[in-house]
Parts: C-alpha cells; structure tokens; sequence
C-alpha cells in the first residue's frame, strides 16, 4: 500500500502511506503508484479537485537517498530521464486543469515540499515540530523536483536562495510568513476543509508563470513571466548573482559544487519559461547527483551517521543495557560536560571532585547552560530545573555507589587515574562499567588499576561536551564485549555518535589529528608564507588552518605529548613538532592560552600572525602552488587513517570516516579520511604519496597494502 | 605593408557623470555627432574618402544601443557610403578603435577610417548590459570574477602600495590636470561643446579639482571596503592564497572619475594623405594586446607594453612619454614599479584621477593628449596603455612624424 485513494464531495483525496519504508518517500515503488493516483483522479469526470495528503505523521519526508546512490554510477542521460520524468509528474500537477491542493499534515522536505509547490494551494497543519524545507544541499544535492524553479517564481530569488543554499528547515507558520505555504490550520479537519473550500472557489486554476493558450484552452507555460521582487537581469539580479556567488564561494570554499548549481539553476532557470527552466534543472540535477561530494555525504553523513547513531560498531550479542546512574570523577571543564549531556538525557548524575566546592563549580556549567537555553526559548524553566536536580554535586565516594557507569575525568596522570579508579571502583553497581576519559593514555595501561579490566573501557569525549557530536570508545586488551556494550548503549542514550577503536598511541582521533598540525609546522619549516599554510587549511575545507589549531591545542602540550613519545623511543628528537613545541614552549609562546603562539592576540582586535614568524622560519623566494599546501595537509591525515586501519586501530571505514569528520573537523566533501582514498583515487594516492615522500620526506611514503590496492585497481 | 598616420584627434571635454554633470543632458549620439563633425569641419574633409567609423563603447544598451557609431555617420551628415560599427573591449575600446583603424589602413583595405569612442556614464550607468562575466554564478565562482576595485585593491595589497602612497599618486594627478589646464594644453584636441543654440555647455574637463592634497584625500573613505566584507575579499584571495587580507585602498578620489565623453581620430594611409592634403601628426607604430590574470585583472599594461616593445624592436627608454590610465592609482604604481619608468614621464598631464575616464572613449582621448603632449613637448615617441576588465591589457606606440 502507498496512495490511499479516497472521494469525498467529489473531491479525490490521495494520502501517502507508504508500508514497505519507515517513512513516506519518494523512490521506485512511490512514485509510480502516485503516478496512477493523480491521473485516475484527473480523468475521473466526476473529479472536481484533488487533495493531496498523507496518513502518516510526516507528510513526504523527501527523496530515497539510498536510490540516489545506486543511480550515481548510471549513464546520465538515464539519470536525466529519471528526472525529467519526475517532473513530468509534478508539472502536470499544476497544468491538468483540475484544483490541487497539498493539505500538509506533517513534515515535508525536499521532494516531499517540492510535491506542495507544485500544487496550486497549500495548507499546513500548525504544528511547530513540523519542518517543511528543501535540505538537499546538505548531502551534495539540489532541490530536482522543480523546487529551484518554483520556489523564487513564489517568493522571489532574494528570498528563495538562501533557504536552498542553506538548506533551512521552516515550521509551518515561517513559511507561511514567506508566502511558502498559503494558510495554516490548527486540525487536521480544519486543514481538510480548508483545502477543500480552496477546491470549491478555484474551479480552474492556473500558475502566475502559466496561461490558458486561447486556442487549445490548455494550460500552457508562460514566456514573459515577472519574476516577484526583481528579475534575473535586474539590479537585484547584479546584487544577488554578484555578491551571492562571492558569499557561497566565501561559504563552501568551492568545495561543495552543489550550491553552485544551485544558483546556476536559478540564474538560467529564471530567464527562461517554467518548462525549458525544469529542463536546465534537471540538468544541473544530474551533475550533482552523479558527483562523488553527493555520494561522499549522502554515504557518510546521512546513511553512515544513521548507522553509527543505531549502534553499528556495537556487539551485536549483547542485550541492550541501559544506564540510570551514572558516577563521574573530576568537575572540571570535561566532567561538568559530561554531567549536563548526562542529566539532559535524563540519567541520574553524580559529580564528584575533592571538594564540595569544585564539584559545584562543575554543576555551574549545567547552570549556566541551561539558562542560556531558557534565555533563548528552547527550554522550559521547569524542565531545566528538573535537569538540575539529576545532578548531584558531591566530594563523598559513597555517594557513586549502585552507578552503572563511572567515569573518571581527571587530570591525564596515570598515578592519579589509577589513585581514582581505586576509590570509586567498587561503587559500581553488579557489572558496572568504568570508563577513561583519556585522550591520549593508552587503555589497557590504566585498566591495570582496575580490579575488574574487563570492564573498563576508554570514553574519549570532545570538548565542549556539549556541542561535539562523536564519543570515541577505546577498547583495550582486556575490554569485554559487554562493557564496549555499555558504553555505546550509554553514548547513543546521550544522543551522541560513538566510534570503537582499539587501544593505540594517541588512539585514532588524536592521532591522525596531530599530523594535520605536524604537517602545518614542517610546512613552516619549509619556508612557506604562514599566510598560505592558513589559508591552503580552510580552503581545503578544514574549519581552521593548522597554525591556529595548533595555538588553539597548545604549543605545551604538543611540546609534552611528542616529548613523551620520544621518551618512549616511538619518535625521533629531530621530530619538527618535537622541535617546534620545544622551542615556543621555552620562548612561552605557548599559543592562544598565553595570548602568543604562531599568532598573537592583541586585546580587543583580531588575532593575526605572529610577525616574528620570519625570522625563525625565513619564508622561501620560491612558494609552492595552494593545491600542493592542501594535498600535503590533506594526504597525511588520510595516510595516518589508512595506517590505523591497516594496524587495527581503527576497525571500520564508517568509524574511520565519521570520526575524522566529527571529532576534528575533516571536510566532509571527501567522505572522511578514508574515503578520501576513493575520492582521489587509489592510483593517484599512491602515486601521490610516492611524489610527496621524494620531495618532503618519508612520512608520505605509502604503505605496502596501499600499492597492493593500487596493482589491482 | 601600408603605416597608418594620425591626421587629427578630436574630443569633447569630460563633464561629471552623475546627473548635475554639465554633459547629462547630452544624448551620447549627440556627445559622438559633434565629434565626426568637428573632424569634417576642421580638416574640410570630403567623407566620401571615409571608408568606416569604428568607436568603443562599453555599455551599448539603450541609447548607446543599436550601433551608436552608424547612427552617429548618419547624424553628422557623412557621405552615405561611410559605415560604421561600434566595438566593445571594456575601458579599452577608445584604443581598440584606433588599432582595429590601424591594423584595416596597414592591410591596404581601408585607405581612411575614423576611430575612437563614446560613454555617457550619466545616462547609461556602468554594468547596465549585465553581462555573463559579472552574474553568471558559474562563471564568477569558477573564475573567481570580482569587481575591479576588489582587484585593484589586491594589487595594493599584494604588491605594497600603502594608502599613503596611492594618495600621494592621485594628488599628483590633480596638481598636474590642474596645471596642464592652466596653460590650455589640452586646446589642440579639446572642442567645446555648444547646444543646439550655440550656447557652451561645457569648456573643460570638468572634474579637476584643483588644491587636492594627500590630506584633503585622507579623509575619504575606502569605496570598495563593505563591497569585500561581502564575500568578494574572500573570494579574489581563494586565488591569491599568500595575501592574508585585502587592505582597501582606494576610493572615490584616487580611482577614475565617472563622467561623460567622446573623442574620435582621422586615421589614414599616406597616399589618402596627400591626396587631400591633410598633413600627418603621428603614425602608429605598433600595438599588442593580451590577456593576463582575470581575477586580479588589470595589471595587463604591464605585459601588453612589453610585447608592443617587442614587436616595435624597442626598448622602454626609447619611449619619451606614457599615457598609463588611471582606472586606479595602482595600475600607474604597479605599472612604473615593475618597467622601471620614471613618473616624470607618465601622465605629464594627469589622468583619469583628475580628468575622468569615460569608458568607451578613455583610450582615443588620452592618445589625443599622447599626441597633443609629444608634439608640444618636441618628443618622438609615446605609449598608451589601458588596463582591461576580464583581464586584458592594451598597449600602442605612437611616432610623431
């Protein structure tokens, strides 16, 4: 069953109700039975007018990406006839001659709104957790279903691009502020009424861009259309082709092609008729729905983020646990986070620190948060105060007792760590789990603490806590299956995405982070302009380039990690990091805690390169090109991921991706570290790493299997 | 092969571009009709000889639309035999006009041409015609395409030139207008321009200002500073990757004057020379034009006079004078820093700082003031170059004969 298709007044009311998938979508089987609804309703004589609506909750929840992805690799003309045919489908929504009315009774994103707007009324039922929107930029794509013709035909370009560009999601009453819906109701009967009356009033209705051809009667496209609030040529059109294209380009680093088609849709779309406009869409559709960005999203950041979020890297024989109460150790700024994303879902919290005071000061955080969320209207002071009360502040280990879950969030001094596993240990409750917030000390090293390393595990959290999506879990030597369990049980309770790894130096995240940093100070060792290394880093689509990040980590820090490893004889003295970190660190340059690292900050003005650059890394009269900055900087974060991969570190490519992706901020646009291997290509990775080994130095130099790969592709 | 000789040179003065200009109520066939009928009065020219008008205009839409320089034969009351056609390489095409005349003349093809150019920017403003370059998303985000003050800014930035030095540059220009005014060297090419009444409308250039100094420049304010802050900064540097930000620079006092104008040369062989008796000021030379790097466009004078040397056989000393036009103090800047030419030697009389810059016509009106300069001065050789929207660059050497 996908169209339930019922007459009422001599209306034809068809309501989506899709039973082979969780969600009305439009994909291979919907589309067709829709197809067969609309046309027995058009060639049904006793048909006055169609509604369009849907017995599920949301309304159409837009296109199946997983049939996106298996088309990507199709002939494009194919592609094109898909789409054509689509749009086939809507258009003759608008040109049948009959009413159609879309009742909106629940969410409706990109195909599913572009279904509403080609329908010739629209009336949504006013509910605020409705999102109505055309969010296809998000996973590389653009609105195909006529949405990029329709919508700035509607509302005018000006205020139709940014909702496509940025792909925002409106209740129903914002869109009825921008004229994207026509009215609201507050019932579902109400909705059906209003759309029926709709019916009744407009017996013959025709778009502001169609015409009733004199001759044949029928409704045909129009070529001298005024589009609302400024034409295409047209000073609007100067300002917004102008200096919109400069702000998306500013926005995507040209890396997500897709809002520029987005634009290029709109500018040739708007000058000429609705039909040939359809056409140039479709066109544009094709390209960024074959392109490897889309696939790349679509794989890692839609279906891959799902799959991580239902728990893929969990045991799968474990029964679901659920953790009520749950002890953390240190109120500090990682504790304090901890305990608000805890208390928020609802889990019983207790906050232990060495003092009543410091654990309170932990509570604060959670205060302080919570207030700025009532502040700002997204939460009631009610519930906030019911947060709060989840969160115990206390100095007293007796208190952790009966916890499912401890987690210690403590100084990173193994003494200390394992002074406090001690203690708390035996709070836990029958099977209770410990976890290590630790970054960088290896698992199964602080399990030794514990009198149970079968259930410890490792529990790297991202700061802020609250914001930073990805929980990285460690599983040591010892770790069962049962507390690996637990702990993802007890991330997805959080709503965060949890990674699994295997215990390492550095583990996974924190490792293939520091050769983004690394390789920013071998470049300024190389004498490139500090300016480029920057900018090569955000124009690669990194969030910052990798002389901020350093200072933003650190100069101490990188100065105390890398010592240690050339202490543990895993690295070279000679190590440009090693060396650097030394250096700021005794100069105190110690980065943005300190106010100057590689860059300095004065009070009140924006921070800006440290002029002292140059003279301890004299920049060389001959620069390298801005795509050989971004491949140096780009590359040696993929190769340390196939490292980690190839060594067990990391177990899965999704982990690999998303980790990369959410925990530093790799650019989505490859799909991860990983598959950025398939994005360039295994040959010319390799290939690649080969050339870049020659000139800077062996640390590019690929890895056996890498070439193995390479020999057969 | 055929030389091409200059016969006369004719231009309207420069009146402000904006609606209190003196030229606004002007119609650009009018500014270009009184231009072709100067040169037929002044050298008592049978226009049957004419074989062709050829003029710039940058913006051919609306009344410049539809072939101005045709429409402008027909006015002026040109033997009907004489054709015209209208050409547009952006702040060029004044230049192109008269090499285009030149290169017809040297082929043997063409025996007499009239070329130059028209723009009244006050009734057709700049960027009227649209235009691919500057809307089509696809093509400015591909091509990084940004407005020519974002570019010349870059070119400050990029290679060094402070406020305090562009200012510097563009009260020079003042003094030096004002000065070149002051002792009516302009007179040989400047007609005046009457109204229908025979009443003066305009008698100079009208936006000399003179007593500018770096000081009184100082206090105006960046033009293209909020236009950057809106994602076109951002987008040049996406090309220029080394230059950390974009240190804005001009504005309304050192970058060209919008204005109205239109100029027009006699261009000839000799043998069409003698034939009327007109006597031969200038011959062209040689010319060349290229294009350079679109985003940070306009530093195409620098290459376009290294490849006119070349072809002339010449070298940058044998040139006596430059016309390099002032679409903003840096392409001048830009333009001596990296030929090694002494200022002394470039826009002896100001440029479009001081003079204004009407688009189409610029190039024909500062070789008009190249001719009108060497052959006061008592020089031999002079160069004008123009920098180029989309990245080009133009550059013709004139021989005083």
């Amino acid at each position: 069953m996908t169209i339930n298709y019922t007459i009422s007044n001599n209306i034809a009311i068809l309501s989506w109700n899709m039973t082979s998938s969780p969600m009305n979508v439009l994909n291979d089987e919907s589309v067709p039975a829709f197809a067969a609804a609309l046309e027995k309703a058009y060639s049904d004589f006793d048909v006055k007018g169609i509604i369009i609506t849907s017995d599920k909750p949301e309304f159409v929840a837009g296109a199946d990406l997983k049939m996106i992805l298996r088309n990507q690799n199709e002939n494009p003309t194919e592609i094109l006839k898909i789409s054509v045919e689509l749009n086939q489908l809507f258009r003759k929504i608008e040109t049948n001659g009959k009413p159609v009315v879309a009742a909106i009774n629940g969410t409706a994103l990109g195909g599913g709104l572009e279904i509403c707007l080609a329908c010739h009324y629209r009336v949504a039922l006013d509910n605020p957790k409705t999102k109505l929107g055309l969010p296809e930029v998000k996973v590389g794509l653009l609105p195909g279903g006529g949405g990029t013709q329709r919508l700035p035909r509607m509302i005018g370009m000006q205020a139709a691009l940014p909702l496509m560009l940025e792909g925002k999601e409106l209740t129903p009453k914002e869109a009825l502020g921008l004229g994207i819906v026509d009215a609201v109701a507050g019932t579902r009967e109400e909705m059906l009424e209003k759309a029926e009356a709709w019916i009744v009033s407009n017996p013959k209705p025709v778009k502001p861009w169609d015409e009733v051809n004199k001759k044949t009667g029928k409704i045909q496209a129009k070529d001298n259309f005024k589009v609302p609030n400024g034409a295409v040529l047209s000073p609007v059109g100067m300002q917004t082709f102008t200096v919109g294209t400069a702000m998306m380009m500013d926005k995507s680093k040209g890396n997500y092609p897709s809002t520029q088609h987005i634009m290029s849709c709109v500018y040739e779309g708007l000058l000429v008729n609705i039909d040939r406009g359809i056409v140039i869409e479709s066109r544009h559709f094709v390209q960024v729905a074959t392109s490897k960005v889309a696939g790349n999203l679509i794989r890692t950041m839609f279906l891959g983020l799902n799959e991580a979020n239902k728990g893929a890297s969990r045991p799968k024989d474990i029964p679901k646990t659920d953790v009520k109460k749950l002890g953390i150790l240190g109120a500090g700024m990682m504790g304090a986070g901890i305990a608000y994303v805890s208390a928020v879902a609802g889990i019983e919290v207790v906050l232990k620190d060495v003092s009543l005071e410091a654990a309170e000061k932990g509570k604060d955080y959670s205060r302080a948060l919570l207030k700025k969320a009532i502040e700002r209207g997204k939460m009631d002071s009610l519930k906030a105060e019911g947060i709060l009360n989840l969160i115990k502040p206390t100095a007293n280990a007796a208190d952790l007792q009966g916890s499912e879950l401890i987690i210690e969030a403590v100084f990173e001094n193994r003494d200390l760590k394992a002074t406090v596993t001690k203690e708390a240990e035996p709070m836990l409750s029958e099977g209770g789990v410990f976890g290590s917030n630790t970054s960088t000390l290896p698992i199964t090293g602080l399990a030794k603490a514990s009198a149970n390393p079968k259930n410890f595990v490792g529990i790297h959290f991202f700061s802020p806590v609250d914001k930073m999506m990805l929980v990285e879990l460690i599983v040591g030597k010892e770790t069962s299956d049962y507390a690996l369990a637990v702990a993802v049980d007890y991330t997805r309770k959080i709503r965060k995405t949890p990674i699994v790894v295997n215990d390492s130096r550095g583990f996974y995240t924190s490792r293939c982070f520091g050769t983004y940093t690394s390789e920013g100070m071998e470049l300024l060792k190389d004498g490139v302009n500090p300016v480029l290394i920057e900018n090569a880093g955000k124009l690669a689509g990194m969030p910052v380039g990798p002389l901020a990040v350093t200072d933003e980590v650190a100069l101490d820090l990188v100065y105390k990690i890398s010592g240690q490893a050339v202490k543990d004889g895993v690295l070279a003295d000679t190590d440009t990091s090693y060396q650097i970190g030394k250096q700021f660190t005794e100069m105190g340059r110690l980065g943005k805690k300190a106010k100057a690292g590689f860059y300095e900050y004065p009070d009140g003005a924006q921070k800006q390169l440290w002029s002292g650059l140059a003279d301890l890394f004299p920049v060389a009269s001959q620069q390298p090109s801005l795509e050989e900055v971004k491949t140096r900087l780009l590359y040696r974060q993929a190769l340390e991921t196939v490292r980690c991969y190839e060594e067990g570190v990391i177990r899965t490519k999704l982990d690999a991706d998303l980790g990369s992706i959410l925990a530093w901020g790799f650019p989505p646009y490859t799909g991860g570290t990983l598959s950025f291997v398939d994005f360039v290509g295994i040959k010319t990775f390799v290939s690649t790493l080969d050339r870049l080994a020659d000139t800077y130095g062996e640390r590019f130099r690929p890895t056996q299997k890498l070439r193995e790969m390479a020999a057969i592709s | 092969m055929a030389e091409a000789f200059i016969y006369d040179a004719v231009r309207t003065p420069r009146g402000r571009g904006k609606s209190d200009g003196s030229l606004h109520e002007v119609q650009p066939i009018q500014l270009l009709t009184s231009v072709l009928k100067e040169i037929q009065q002044r050298n008592q020219l049978d226009t049957s000889y004419v074989d062709d008008v050829i003029m710039g205009c940058v913006t051919p839409v609306g009344e410049q639309g539809a072939d101005i320089s045709r429409t402008a034969v027909i006015e002026a009351g040109y033997a009907e035999s004489v054709a015209g056609v209208q050409l547009n390489r952006f702040c060029s095409s004044g230049l192109e006009a008269i090499n285009q005349a030149a290169a017809y003349v040297m082929s043997g093809q063409v025996d007499m041409i009239v070329a130059g150019g028209v723009e009244s920017m006050s009734r057709v403003p700049m960027g009227t015609d649209g235009g691919a370059l500057f809307m089509n998303p696809q093509i400015v985000a591909r091509h990084k395409i940004v407005p020519q003050g974002i570019s010349a800014d870059l070119i400050a930035t990029k290679y060094g030139y402070s406020r305090t030095d562009v200012d510097t540059f563009a009260a020079e220009s003042y003094r030096r207008a004002t000065e070149a005014q002051k002792e009516n060297r302009f007179a040989k090419s400047l007609v005046v321009y009457k109204d229908e009444l025979g009443i003066t409308l305009l008698d100079r250039d009208e936006g000399v200002r003179p007593g500018t100094t770096v000081e009184s420049l100082g206090n105006l304010k960046p033009a293209f500073e909020m236009m950057g802050s809106m994602g076109l900064d951002a987008l040049a540097l996406m090309k220029y990757a080394e230059v950390d930000k974009i240190n804005h620079v001009h504005h309304a006092g050192n970058s060209s004057q919008i204005v109205d104008g239109a100029a027009g040369l006699l261009i000839g062989s000799k043998e069409i020379g003698e034939k009327l008796g007109l006597k031969p000021r200038a011959k062209i030379k040689a010319f060349a034009i290229v294009g350079s790097e679109p985003t940070i466009m306009l530093t195409g004078p620098v290459p376009a006079t290294q490849k006119v040397l070349k072809k002339a056989g010449m070298s940058i000393s044998d040139i006596d004078l430059f016309e390099v036009n002032e679409a903003f103090a840096a392409i001048p800047l830009f333009f001596m820093e990296q030929l090694g030419v002494d200022h002394a030697k470039v826009n002896v009389n100001g440029g479009a700082i001081a003079l204004g810059h009407p688009l189409g016509a610029t190039g024909a009106i500062i070789s008009a003031t190249l001719i009108d300069e060497l052959e006061r001065s008592g020089k031999q050789f002079g160069l004008s170059t123009l920098c180029i929207g989309g990245g080009m660059g133009i550059a013709t050497i004139f021989e005083l004969v």
